[in-house]
């Protein structure tokens, strides 16, 4: 079943300017880009579960050109010299990428030879049972409850929840029938040190004047689980319009009438499709060639995004404010309550509870907040071919939250940029069965733990690349709750996801990398340091009565020092760009010479580009994509760009 | 003294003061001639709280004055761009206190300014002044001096008021002509020698404009000076910082531009940076959009956009990267100039010499680069950085020229975090002291005018304090790895950062 087409260009859609011949492959699983004569083998893979979309653009002389735009933000232009191949090579990667069964997804072949044990096993890394009970449950106030087991109350929910004690199982079949999807109101997050607890649910059936007795029993059974407190915050994340406009459908939201002790909030955060037209919007001005600072700016702002991205930690701080200073218990909801719910609550858990930002902590949240309480990952991220209205980028404004947290808080989280970027990516790649489906049940159906492989043993194996370095748990400020600035100025374009394959952007040297050099530098010294101490001590041992004479010998080794970590990691692979605006008007022989010193400043982890881990590779040696990619920024205002020295041949002529 | 004139009332008790990210705290706040002095009534080992007057650029006052209460408050905005409030029981004590400060914090006399009283036992006014002279700098670099010499030619400041006593020219052109040349450039600012590329052997010079006019004038010694510069070889590049448009127009006042057939060789290059009151303008706009507290109204990254900062960023990034590479990669030499030279050259001169040369990227030597390109070229601090981005004061020379200069090097240690010695504190320090200051270093416009008012006597030097070793510590970057290598920054607009270091709260900043 494998295709392939010689001669394929590839062109660099950064600088527009370079490309590489190569061939190309369809297989199976991937498009395989090899490019011809290359010292070093380059290769390109991209897997099909990743397209976004492939267009095929008007011919030219030099062949049929086809942009294929992948959903972790590559984009590939392949210029195909046969209009026919083109086609075919269209046609094949569109019937790929678009799936209709999940049986067909990319983690059901992934690696299926090994040891079934092992893979089943490699499921219990992560725990939720062992999560609630780190959160102190159960406990005299908060139980677990059986009634979703056989998910027969919800199907979208989990089969374990825990509730208030005094909650009976009338009370939870009633608000069940009263809430959406049956999603009725249970525990997403307990805070210990104060008993207040973070809740969430769907909307109630309220309408225009329904209530449910049982309901607000439910609701007063939250409030009662709060010794020391004697109301509740509800939140609607949803805009106040909307809600309202729920009412008509038979939904709606709390009247405060109606429930004794709530307080109700709306925090405005837009739905799944305003997010989806956000995202277009954004990567749009982020993939625009050269633009100037106005139109990024001006772009930016009218895509909305990071006024979205605000929103949603604006109403996690919120919630934090309520438990942690107020405590108060707080349910949160939207209209299903996986969305926006899913992102509200897991962003306030981050900011309470310093345990969800460690790397542990951060897989067990998303397993809780979003895989487990049915977040639709299937259709919001595009894994089968389905309806693109159900697409949104929910999970990507999570992980974009708590970047933004973690560049406020440098030293608060133990993992680093790269973490968040390699979940975003496996959120959409279906190379791990974590995210299939769109909620517990389906999950169970399709076997997956018995099927596929877990994301977090192999986040968690890999780690050593996880890890920030300046993460310091015992720091004050690091510990505890978090409250973060969030003044628009706060919040940052995150171009390390959003331009993730165009270097060009990004930083030349990386603080990271050069510390995570020195940390295992200084662990290889320190082995060898103890190694030297034990044959110190064998010596001593053999040769009592000449110890000082035999010590000098030890300490020595030049081994020791051959390699210092600068080697390895701080090189500078940097050119100038086109300063001139011009496209190179400096035509100097230095322009057509490769950098001598050129090390790539910015290598991902090598075990990335690897063909054995295909999907995250790169053009493996695009030493230069980046660097030529100096914009320029106004009209050129070269004289000899105009009337060569119109009036000064005037001049001489006078 | 006769600061005691403007000091109606010296002292009040149960003042609060209040400042971000601090608690408010109750007091006692006192007027000196140079300070408010506020100190914790409590009397905890807090220490008081010190603010120089000349650091506040904006007050605002509200009094109340009923029979139950009367009371004030004045709202300070310094031009390090905090803003304090201080709630003074007695609405007429408020009033006096902010007449004081009013008074006193625009007084204008440079020798009555607190770097002349400031008197710390650390430092020694025997002390060398400056970190190094022209004729020591010359005198490092041994490879020039075949082809350049010193010249003493302005040691009385004749030639060129606002250039230093010595300057680098080629060897070649005589005191004479640089003389004659001066004549035929504003301010008499002659082109001379800011930095030498060794590997190339080519050079970066900086000037004013030519006086051509709207006759198209010559001068023979201007033509010979620079034809020394590209001696032997056949290209040499200017890079003027305004439009071509704006070139031409200068004619009509007296300007002007080096055009082709007068100056074989020198190719002329447009670049056009803003300045000024645009300049100024900008800053402003960036600053209220910071201290925007309509936090519902997002409307933020427009008025970034409409500040226009980060686009001066991005042209004066790009310039300095233009110029860098005519240099480094080309091999041409390049001359730098704008219109009076004392602006926007600099700033292109200073920005290459950062991107080319790993010895101007240590703390001391990024230390001397300002020192050299900023201090003794004579930018004209005073006048820039008379207020600035709270004032209601109408606008006159005031530009955050230097301003932009930090931001654009904290944008080059943003994407080079690693080949910068010194670290983002001493930016923001260095962005504080350049409107108020204990130390003489951004007194006054020119170094003629510090020789006159006796600051390199009667003052302390700024650079030489941040070179002490607990201050060198504080600004070091722990990181810095030298590379010797060019650091060519990329002027894509996601790859420049917008910074909270020009909102009134600046925390996570500090922070590091």
């Amino acid at each position: 079943s494998e295709r392939k087409v010689e001669n394929v260009r590839l062109i660099d859609t950064v600088t527009s300017r370079r490309a590489s011949v190569g061939t190309l492959y369809l297989t199976a699983t991937h498009t395989i880009f090899v490019e011809n004569e290359t010292e070093i083998l380059t290769e390109t893979w991209v897997l099909h579960s990743l397209v976004f979309s492939v267009e095929k653009q008007a011919s030219t002389t030099t062949g049929c050109p086809l942009l294929v735009r992948c959903k972790n933000f590559q984009v590939l232009q392949f210029v195909i010299p046969q209009e026919r191949d083109c086609h075919d090579v269209h046609v094949s990667l569109l019937h790929l990428s678009r799936p209709e069964h999940y049986e067909e997804l990319y983690c059901f072949s992934y690696n299926a030879n090994s040891d079934r044990e092992d893979r089943r096993k490699a499921w219990d890394f992560i725990n939720l049972k062992a999560e609630y009970s780190r959160m102190g449950l159960p406990n005299h106030l908060w139980k677990l409850t059986p009634a979703n087991h056989h998910y027969k109350v919800s199907d979208t929910y989990p089969a374990d929840l825990y509730v208030p004690k005094s909650a009976t199982p009338p009370v939870i079949m009633g608000s069940s029938k009263f809430r959406s999807r049956g999603r009725f109101p249970t525990l997403s997050y307990y805070y210990k040190e104060n008993h207040a607890a973070i809740c969430r649910s769907s909307q109630p059936l309220s309408g225009f004047s329904a209530r449910c007795l049982e309901d607000e029993q439910m609701l007063e059974a939250i409030v009662r689980s709060n010794p020391r407190s004697d109301f509740m915050y509800v939140v609607d994340t949803r805009p106040k319009l909307n809600a309202m406009a729920n009412r008509a459908a038979g939904k709606g939201y709390e009247n405060e009438d109606n429930y004794s002790n709530i307080k109700f909030h709306f925090v405005g955060i837009e739905n799944i499709h305003v997010m989806r037209n956000s995202l277009q919007k954004m990567l749009e001005v982020s993939e625009a060639h050269f633009p100037s600072m106005s139109y990024f700016l001006e772009g930016l702002e009218s895509s909305g995004w990071l006024k979205h991205i605000k929103a949603v930690v604006d109403a996690g701080v919120f919630i934090t404010k309520a438990i942690a200073e107020e405590g108060i218990s707080v349910l949160v909801h939207c209209s299903d309550g996986w969305d926006r719910t899913a992102q509200v609550c897991s962003v306030a858990s981050v900011l309470l509870d310093p345990y969800y930002r460690t790397l542990k902590g951060l897989m067990v949240l998303i397993e809780r907040d979003w895989v487990s309480f049915g977040h639709k990952f299937s259709h919001r991220n595009n894994h089968l071919n389905g309806d693109p209205k159900e697409v949104s980028p929910v999970i990507d404004q999570f992980l974009e939250c708590v970047w933004q947290l973690s560049e406020q808080f440098p030293c608060a989280f133990e993992y680093n940029e790269r973490f968040l970027i390699t979940i975003h990516h496996h959120v959409y790649s279906c190379q791990y069965g974590n995210f299939i489906g769109n909620n517990q049940k389906e999950r169970t159906e399709l076997g997956l733990q018995e099927k596929t492989h877990s994301l977090w043993t192999y986040l968690w194996k890999n780690r050593t690349d996880y890890i920030n370095p300046l993460y310091r748990p015992d720091h004050s400020q690091t510990q505890g709750v978090l409250r973060p600035l969030t003044a628009p100025y706060c919040f940052k374009f995150w171009g390390a996801l959003y331009n993730r394959f165009d270097r060009g952007i990004h930083p030349r040297q990386s603080v990271m990398e050069y510390l995570m050099a020195i940390r295992e530098e200084t662990q290889q010294l320190e082995e060898q340091l103890a190694s030297h101490e034990m044959k110190i001590l064998n010596v001593e041992k053999q040769q009592k009565k000449s110890v000082n004479l035999e010590t000098n010998m030890f300490d020595r080794s030049p081994a020791v020092w051959a390699s210092p970590p600068s080697n390895s990691s701080v090189g500078l692979a940097n050119t100038p760009g086109d300063y001139s605006g011009l496209g190179g008007f400096l035509k100097s022989p230095y322009q057509q010479k490769e950098p001598e010193n050129s090390l790539l400043i910015l290598p991902w982890p090598q075990e990335l580009r690897k063909p054995t881990d295909p999907d995250l590779s790169t053009n493996g040696d695009d030493q230069e994509s980046g660097i030529a990619g100096l914009s320029c920024l106004s009209p050129p205002n070269e004289e000899s760009a105009k009337d060569p020295d119109s009036d000064e041949t005037a001049y001489s002529a006078a | 003294m006769e600061f005691s004139e403007h000091i109606k009332t010296a002292n009040v008790e149960d003042v609060v003061l209040r400042r971000p990210f601090y608690q408010p705290t109750k007091g006692t706040l006192c007027v000196t001639g140079h300070h408010l002095i506020f100190s914790n009534r409590g009397g905890d080992s807090a220490r008081p709280f010190l603010l120089l007057l000349r650091n506040i650029d904006a007050i605002e006052k509200s009094v109340e004055n009923l029979p139950s209460v009367s009371s004030g408050t004045i709202t300070l905005k310094c031009k390090d761009l905090c803003v304090l409030q201080l709630d003074i029981p007695g609405m007429e004590e408020c009033l006096n206190i902010a007449s004081s400060i009013e008074s006193l914090s625009s007084l204008e006399t440079v020798s009555e300014m607190y770097p002349f009283f400031y008197r710390p036992p650390f430092l020694s006014l025997q002390d060398q002044w400056g970190l190094s002279s022209t004729e020591q700098h010359y005198a490092q670099m041994k490879e020039i001096h075949d082809g350049w010499r010193v010249s003493q030619v302005n040691r009385d400041y004749s030639v060129s008021p606002s250039y230093p006593p010595a300057v680098i020219v080629p060897h070649s052109i005589d005191d004479e002509t640089l003389v004659k040349a001066a004549r035929f450039r504003q301010g008499g600012r002659f082109p001379v020698l800011c930095y030498y590329h060794r590997e190339t052997g080519t050079v970066i010079m900086r000037s004013s404009q030519p006086l051509s006019g709207a006759n198209r004038k010559r001068c023979r010694e201007d033509e010979l000076l620079l034809q020394a510069v590209i001696d032997g070889s056949e290209l040499g590049y200017i890079i003027d910082t305004r439009s071509s448009q704006q070139a031409q127009q200068a004619r009509m006042t007296g300007g002007g531009f080096e055009s082709k057939s007068c100056y074989r060789g020198w190719k002329r290059l447009h670049r056009q940076l803003e300045k000024g009151k645009v300049l100024q303008e900008s800053l402003i706009k960036l600053v209220e959009a910071c201290g925007d507290q309509s936090h519902s109204v997002d409307r933020w990254l427009s008025k970034l956009e409409n500040s226009k900062w980060l686009s001066h960023v991005q042209t004066a990034l790009s310039t300095a990267g233009l110029v860098a590479e005519c240099v480094e990669r080309d091999g041409h030499s390049v001359l730098v100039h704008g219109s009076e030279g004392t602006d926007t050259s600099l700033l292109v001169s200073s920005l290459a010499q950062l991107i080319l040369d790993p010895d101007s990227r240590t703390l001391a030597g990024f230390l001397g680069l300002l020192e050299r390109e900023w201090v003794q070229a004579g930018h004209p601090f005073q006048q820039r950085c008379a207020h600035s981005a709270y004032s209601h004061v109408r606008l006159r020379h005031e530009a955050p020229v230097f301003v932009l200069l930090l931001d654009c090097v904290w944008q080059l240690a943003r994407q080079f975090p690693l080949a910068m010695g010194f670290s983002e504190p001493l930016l923001l320090r260095l962005a504080k002291e350049v409107y108020a200051s204990d130390y003489g270093t951004f007194l006054c416009n020119s170094d003629q005018e510090r020789c006159v008012t006796g600051v390199k006597e009667r003052t302390h030097c700024l650079f030489q304090s941040l070179l002490r070793a607990n201050e060198r510590q504080h600004y070091s970057n722990p990181l810095y790895e030298r590379t010797e290598l060019a650091i060519w920054p990329s002027i894509q607009p996601p790859s420049l950062q917008w910074t909270c270091a020009f909102s009134p709260i600046q925390w996570p900043f500090d922070m590091c």
